[in-house]
């Protein structure tokens, strides 16, 4: 089978509709067909991937930590919009630290997440052969 | 009266629409997504004066689940279940902006 780049685009936030966990188990899908992998998180889907979210309080599972399971999926491009996080009063600092081992440079652990520009995006965007919005 | 506005003003313009037509003595009450306007964000500007009144208030379980519980803007409250029903009951009729 060929392999094609798919990117996923997140637009929500986690708890309030369903799009943001279906959209994770989807992209688990497509991994395990070995698949080239991108996520985005433009517009309120950069809540997905925000620290600190504790579901106690709302009686649904908080599926935040399963993100830091994508980089043993070979899951390794992350890109978070960073006009997105700047509208909401939120920073770099707020993502949480997901990472990934590099098979290519001795297993090193490295950053998974990039926050760019919407212009930096649509670039990436442009060069997927499928894409996904959620 | 009470408002509740459970979808993101980044999304929707239900958070809009109800600072466009409530009274003077209403007061909102954001839940579920519609916690996403009570940082210091760029749509802040919205609900800013009526928070200063006193008037905005957030679910507390909302505000934790979406991980901003440390970025709550001044003057927004916020309140638990128990809360909720208070206000429920100390405002009477409830709009629902969905």
């Amino acid at each position: 089978m060929s392999t094609k780049k798919f990117m996923y685009l997140n637009r929500k936030s986690s708890y309030g509709t369903v799009y943001a966990i279906e959209s994770l188990e989807v992209v688990l899908i497509a991994a395990a067909f070995e698949q080239d992998v991108s996520l985005a998180f433009i517009d309120d889907g950069v809540f997905q991937i925000i620290n600190d979210q504790n579901t106690d309080g709302i009686g649904m599972k908080n599926f935040s930590k399963t993100f830091h399971a994508l980089g043993d999926y070979d899951i390794n491009k992350l890109y978070v919009s960073r006009e997105s996080l700047e509208e909401r009063g939120l920073n770099e600092g707020d993502i949480m630290p997901l990472v990934y081992e590099d098979e290519d440079d001795d297993w090193k652990e490295k950053p998974s997440v990039r926050v760019i520009s919407n212009a930096e995006l649509s670039k990436i965007m442009s060069e997927q052969d499928v894409c996904l919005s959620f | 009266m009470l408002h509740t506005v459970n979808k993101s003003s980044f999304e929707r313009n239900s958070l809009q629409s109800c600072v466009n037509t409530i009274d003077d003595s209403s007061v909102i009450l954001l839940i579920e997504d519609g916690v996403i306007s009570c940082t210091n964000n760029a749509n802040l500007p919205m609900i800013a004066s009526l928070a200063a009144e006193g008037r905005v208030y957030a679910l507390q379980g909302d505000v934790d689940a979406r991980g901003v519980s440390s970025k709550v803007a001044d003057n927004i409250k916020l309140v638990d279940y128990a809360g909720f029903v208070d206000l429920v009951v100390e405002h009477g009729a409830t709009v629902s902006w969905v």
